[in-house]
């Protein structure tokens, strides 16, 4: 019988354009408020997810130097990266070696810091997730492979044009409550409609905003929790699976393969059915993803994920409630930073600290983080700690 | 510069050259040397016709740094005759719209350039099928 894997603390600063603050502070902003959080824990190991500090600031070795900058002397330190993945990956890495014994404390600190290049520079950094020799060299871009996915979906499923407006009209009915969001401001159905393309088939409100960001979970053993008074949100499970790079080499490209097996793995390791999971924080840099990121995690059928978004059932109130502090497209699409926010939102919501954007009675969450097109996907599995009669 | 990284991939970016999998057959592009079907060795080349039709498209307004001077521009996925999907951008359309299932065939043009004095990477991008029109 394992010692459960609890959350100690979680720390996130505002996702924005934080002009005036570097890459290293805005990452100590974040671990200092999760380990305020945690009753002035420390971690004995740090787990940095990021992806694009090596093109975007010249910066790699990323695990020294915010370590040092932390006051985290002497600990160990490293980067994960696996593109918009990277931060359920380090969660990952960090509940291995708690699980394994080998450290009794962790902290996963996710950072993007992408205002300190503009044009594009960006754009080629952000198309450096895809295959450079056989994707990126032809001038493909992440909003037009999301637009070459898109077009595909709406054409097979004979969907309507605007069948994925449920998912960021979600996200910005959610992100009105979370003040750390990007976007607090609800959009209509008519602002969906009438928005720009960017590349159509994907208009403004389907690509998620990307903004600096960092967002810091500390994890350790039960044992070692400082927060007695706090209800105790274990780790349950953590699964994360690949598939081919490219979108070009997979069989049915509107398959997300590497989401359908580590959403399974993780569901089953927490012994849990989709039905049974809460609050549910997807991956939507853009719509399309959200939407294959249901089906293939067993929420829709093939082509039916958007009906769940237009019917409600992700809102608030519906079966069951998603992007719920506003996701990457309301909250800010944070690159390999993602993950971590994702897990320490459900965190929030688990303890009851949610404030405005709290889901009321949600006991067990699931947060999925996808690595460009899919092509890694994590998935972290969280549950309010009912005691020692709990499995 | 990255010339021997653009180099050692002529074959496939000139000829469309991939592989053909000497135990089940399938055929691969690009060339992965383990057959995506089988798991088995496959390094026999195999030269595509270059026809096919488009899986699906998407316009590039903003164009990442070296493919600023061909904005705007399509980029598609488009199905060879021989099976495997590729990644390539559409061309010569002039006045004609994008359709998916579009007939295209393979043609060699400039695909990236770096600067006044960089280097200039050519490669397959598809066009309308001529025959079809």
């Amino acid at each position: 019988m394992h010692d459960p894997i609890t959350i100690l603390g979680v720390g996130m600063t505002p996702v924005a354009e934080h002009w005036e603050i570097s890459l290293r502070e805005l990452a100590l902003h974040a671990m200092r408020r999760a380990m305020e959080d945690a009753g002035e824990v420390h971690p004995q190991a740090l787990y940095v997810a990021n992806t694009l500090a090596p093109i975007l600031s010249g910066q790699t070795h990323l695990g020294a130097l915010l370590a040092d900058f932390a006051g985290l002397n002497g600990i160990e330190a490293m980067t994960i990266e696996a593109a918009g993945a990277s931060g359920g990956l380090a969660l990952r890495q960090a509940w291995q070696a708690l699980r394994a014994g080998t450290i009794e404390t962790a902290m996963v600190i996710g950072v993007e810091k992408v205002t300190d290049r503009v044009g594009a520079g960006l754009d080629s950094a952000l198309s450096a997730w895809s295959d450079a020799d056989y994707e990126a060299v032809h001038g493909l871009t992440a909003a037009s492979q999301a637009a070459i996915l898109m077009r595909r979906y709406l054409h097979e499923h004979q969907a309507p044009a605007d069948a994925l407006a449920g998912f960021p009209i979600t996200a910005h009915a959610n992100a009105v409550g979370n003040e750390l969001a990007m976007f607090r401001r609800a959009i209509r159905h008519e602002d969906y409609v009438r928005a720009g393309m960017i590349s159509e088939p994907v208009n403004l409100y389907d690509a998620a905003p990307l903004a600096d960001g960092a967002a810091a979970v500390l994890l350790g053993r039960a044992s070692v929790a400082r927060m007695p008074d706090r209800p105790a949100v274990r780790v349950l499970s953590t699964a994360s699976a690949t598939s081919r790079l490219a979108i070009h080499d997979l069989e049915d490209p509107l398959s997300l393969p590497a989401v359908a097996k580590s959403a399974e793995r993780a569901l089953q390791a927490a012994g849990l059915s989709p039905d049974q999971i809460d609050v549910l924080e997807l991956h939507d840099s853009f719509s399309i993803y959200a939407a294959l990121a249901l089906e293939a995690s067993g929420y829709a059928a093939r082509g039916q994920g958007w009906q769940l978004a237009k019917d409600g059932a992700i809102g608030r109130d519906g079966q069951i409630p998603a992007l719920t502090f506003g996701g990457s497209k309301a909250r800010g699409e944070v690159g390999g930073a993602t993950g971590v926010y994702q897990v320490a939102e459900v965190a929030l919501q688990l303890q009851g600290r949610a404030g405005p954007c709290q889901i009321e009675g949600a006991q067990t969450g699931m947060a999925q983080c996808l690595g460009g097109s899919g092509a890694t996907a994590a998935t972290t599995i969280l549950a309010l700690d009912r005691g020692p009669d709990s499995s | 510069m990255e010339i021997a990284r653009h180099w050692r991939l002529k074959a496939q970016r000139y000829g469309l050259v991939g592989e053909v999998c000497p135990h089940c057959e399938v055929k691969i592009f690009p060339p992965r040397d383990l057959c995506p079907d089988c798991g088995q060795e496959a390094r026999e080349p195999f030269a595509f016709s270059g026809r096919g039709e488009v899986y699906s498209y998407a316009p590039v307004k903003d164009a990442p740094a070296g493919f600023e001077g061909n904005a705007p521009y399509t980029v598609a996925l488009v199905r060879l005759d021989e099976g495997p999907l590729v990644t390539a951008q559409l061309t010569d359309l002039g006045d004609r719209q994008p359709q998916i299932g579009m007939p295209v065939e393979m043609v060699t043009r400039k695909l990236r350039s770096d600067g006044d004095r960089g280097m200039l990477v050519y490669g397959y991008k598809f066009r309308p099928s001529l025959a079809a029109v």
